[in-house]
């Protein structure tokens, strides 16, 4: 929109502040806040005054400050805590970016979608194949991760653009089982085709950390700080997450994500609307793809060594359990999905002491492991039954105690 | 080569009872309260458990002991539509099937607990005995096991009966009058409440059969085998979510097809790799949905404006 001239602006704004609304679209919508005289904010200083303003990524200081010190403490973390629990925070955080990418296929596109780990295994085979050592049978071409990453990415998304005309014409539930048919025959092929996955029950080691020419397994001093090469592994996971988490959440409200949306709740009524149907649903199936591309190549750096029976229908129950229990279409929610599925395990063998009927060998009641699983599933049941919002609900109602303090219900 | 291709359809036909059993047991479930139940490998694993318990621990009579793991299977399932189903009426599919996704987690842990990684037999009336249908020169040529025959004719009795109750009886009226419409079966008097549990005890029940009759051929079971159910998926798929014929015509289809595949994939496509006719059903399924994306005999959904 063209700014209108300074001085008729302002009296035209001077003479319309008291009906605000109304007069509303003499605002510049352009600049990040449009210019409101003194008097009509008094009182309410954070009142948005312009589209952009109101939609912005971090559009309340509160926002800002979180964000700003999750960030902090996630680059902190590795440096405070020990060995193995800044192992299992980078695989949350390469969970977050799996479930990202399903989030924005099942949260926000509405497409249920079993066959994620398919994907992830595409990725992790590519990276395996562009950056992993050469076997006595597998291949691997011993390039550098940061190729191998983006081509983790490109190759399921293409096959990801395959499949997706296919995924367009079946709707709901028949999807569900389509992309479980996709996961068995994906798993069928992998456990075949010993070149690329080292075979079945054997498997093959991920790419090799070598990014930009540093190897990662070495350990790395930047000024005082020493890094060894478990914290450089979380740091990269850790900048890719937050890189794929903002360029997520910035489609999520771009034009493309609220197609997603409008799908979701209606496809039909969406095209009618003009949404290219078809169009909208491949791109959300292709990004989906990608993201988990990018996060099988890092979860097989991470793990080691990955077999072709790992991504298997537990794995996708995974990830839709930290979809659903973080909570569906929203990407901070699965960012705490992620963490709470990765750590529960942990988290459970810490209270298995103060819990007496919990084994940690066989006999008893039940096995750590038994008790974890019966834990998830029945999170996913009463999280959908109690909070459809999931984890990022509950916040949500922390948060909106405190911003309607005193007058909360 | 003709008497091999016979004994493999043979096979085909009674596994593929099986799985029309039990894609019929989804497809009850999903009539009533549009939910594919994914727990149903749960349910299954479960029947099976009880009946073996019953069997071998017990000492009951196999056919005494199924019929005492279907009515309890039955009331297991009744209770969980009670608990976690019910509260999700009037939400999304999605999130209904996700909540089965839930309680197949659950049921399948309790599974493997109940097995304690162990496998266990079922006591079964065949065994390996099996009839020959056309002698050979030195073998018999065209062969029938006797469980396979045992399969075909359990299914087909106990989905004639179902079929009758269901289209002569008034509660079986009253279920198809749920599915129909639920709001008009309310105000016809219909307790649509009791109509959704009552087909679950039913979904249940006809999974705890099913998983009884895959067990049943002198084999042994453990806790994992609950994933057979998944086989049922795509003859459910195949025919169509909503049908009952389509279930039949699809559990059939889907035996055949994984009967021949596991007698000529080995030979003629040994690339494909072993255990490949437990996938072949779901790359048919892939096929068919690219011609038919609602199956065979599937409601194709009325697109309005």
């Amino acid at each position: 929109m063209t700014s209108a001239t300074g001085t008729g602006e302002d009296r035209a704004q001077a003479r319309g502040t008291a009906r605000l609304t109304g007069r509303s679209r003499t605002l510049r919508s352009g600049t990040r806040r449009g210019r409101v005289p003194r008097s009509a904010r008094r009182g309410r200083p954070r009142l948005y005054t312009s589209y952009d303003a109101d939609s912005a990524l971090l559009n309340t200081p509160a926002k800002r400050w979180w964000t700003l010190a999750v960030v902090l403490l996630a680059l902190v973390a590795p440096f405070l805590l020990s060995r193995d629990l800044t192992h299992l925070l980078s695989v949350a955080a390469v969970m977050a970016i799996a479930g990202i990418g399903l989030n924005l296929l099942t949260g926000y596109a509405g497409q249920i979608s079993l066959g994620h780990p398919f994907f992830m295994a595409l990725g992790a085979y590519t990276g395996a194949v562009v950056a992993g050592a050469p076997g006595s049978i597998v291949l691997g071409w011993e390039l550098d991760l940061s190729l191998a990453l983006v081509l983790a990415a490109v190759v399921p998304g293409a096959i990801g653009l395959l499949v997706a005309p296919l995924a367009t014409r079946v709707r709901g539930l028949y999807l569900a089982v389509l992309t479980l048919g996709l996961l068995m025959l994906g798993e069928q092929v992998f456990k075949q085709w010993a070149a690329l996955t080292g075979g079945s029950g054997v498997g093959r080691a991920g790419a090799l950390p070598v990014l930009f020419g540093n190897d990662l397994t070495r350990t790395y001093a930047v000024g005082p700080l020493l890094l060894p090469p478990h914290v450089s592994l979380y740091l990269v996971c850790v900048v890719l997450l937050a890189g794929l988490g903002v360029a997520a959440r910035n489609l999520a409200r771009s034009r493309s994500g609220r197609a997603f949306a409008a799908v979701r709740d209606r496809d039909i009524a969406a095209e009618i609307m003009g949404v290219n149907l078809l169009r909208t649903k491949t791109l959300a199936f292709a990004l989906s793809s990608a993201y988990a591309g990018v996060a099988g190549c890092l979860y097989a750096v991470l793990i080691g060594r990955v077999a072709p029976e790992q991504w298997n229908i537990l794995m996708a129950i995974n990830l839709l359990a930290i979809v659903v229990i973080g909570g569906v279409a929203t990407i901070s929610g699965t960012l705490l999905g992620a963490a709470f599925v990765v750590l529960l395990p942990r988290l459970l063998e810490w209270l298995a002491p103060w819990l007496p009927f919990v084994s940690t060998g066989s006999g008893g009641l039940i096995t750590i492991f038994q008790l974890q699983s019966i834990l998830f599933g029945t999170l996913i049941v009463l999280f959908l039954i109690l909070e459809p919002r999931g984890l990022f609900g509950l916040w949500h109602r922390v948060r909106t105690y405190f911003t309607t303090w005193p007058f909360s219900y | 080569m003709m008497a091999a291709f016979l004994t493999a359809v043979l096979a085909g036909i009674g596994d593929g009872a099986v799985y029309a059993l039990i894609a019929v047991s989804f497809v009850l479930i999903y009539r009533a309260t549009g939910v594919l139940n994914f727990a149903q490998p749960g349910l299954l694993i479960l029947g099976t458990w009880v009946t073996s318990v019953l069997v071998v621990d017990r000492g009951l009579p196999f056919w005494v002991a199924v019929v005492l793991a279907v009515v309890a299977v039955a009331v297991v399932s009744m209770g969980v539509e009670r608990v976690a189903i019910r509260p999700m009426i009037g939400r999304p599919v999605f999130s209904t099937a996700l909540v089965t996704v839930g309680l197949f987690i659950v049921l399948l842990v309790l599974a493997f607990r109940l097995f304690a990684a162990r496998a266990r037999t079922i006591g079964d009336p065949w065994q390996l005995e099996r009839w020959c249908l056309v002698e050979g020169e030195v073998t018999c040529a065209v062969s029938l096991y006797q469980h396979h025959a045992g399969k075909v004719a359990v299914t087909a009795v106990v989905l004639t009966v179902l079929g009758l109750w269901l289209g002569r009886s008034r509660i079986g009226l009253a279920m198809r009058a749920t599915s129909l419409d639920q709001e008009a079966a309310m105000a016809q008097g219909i307790n649509v409440g009791r109509m959704f549990s009552l087909s679950w005890a039913l979904g249940g029940g006809l999974a705890a059969l099913g998983g009884v009759l895959l067990a049943a051929d002198g084999s042994v079971v453990q806790a994992n085998d609950a994933l057979f159910a998944l086989v049922a998926l795509p003859a459910l798929i195949l025919g169509g979510i909503d049908s009952f014929r389509g279930a039949v015509v699809g559990g059939i289809v889907m035996g055949l097809v994984s009967g021949v595949a596991r007698v000529y994939q080995p030979v003629h496509a040994p690339w494909l790799g072993p255990n490949f006719e437990n996938v072949a059903p779901y790359l048919v399924m892939i096929l068919v949905l690219l011609v038919r994306p609602y199956g065979l005999f599937g409601t194709k959904e009325v697109q309005r404006v």
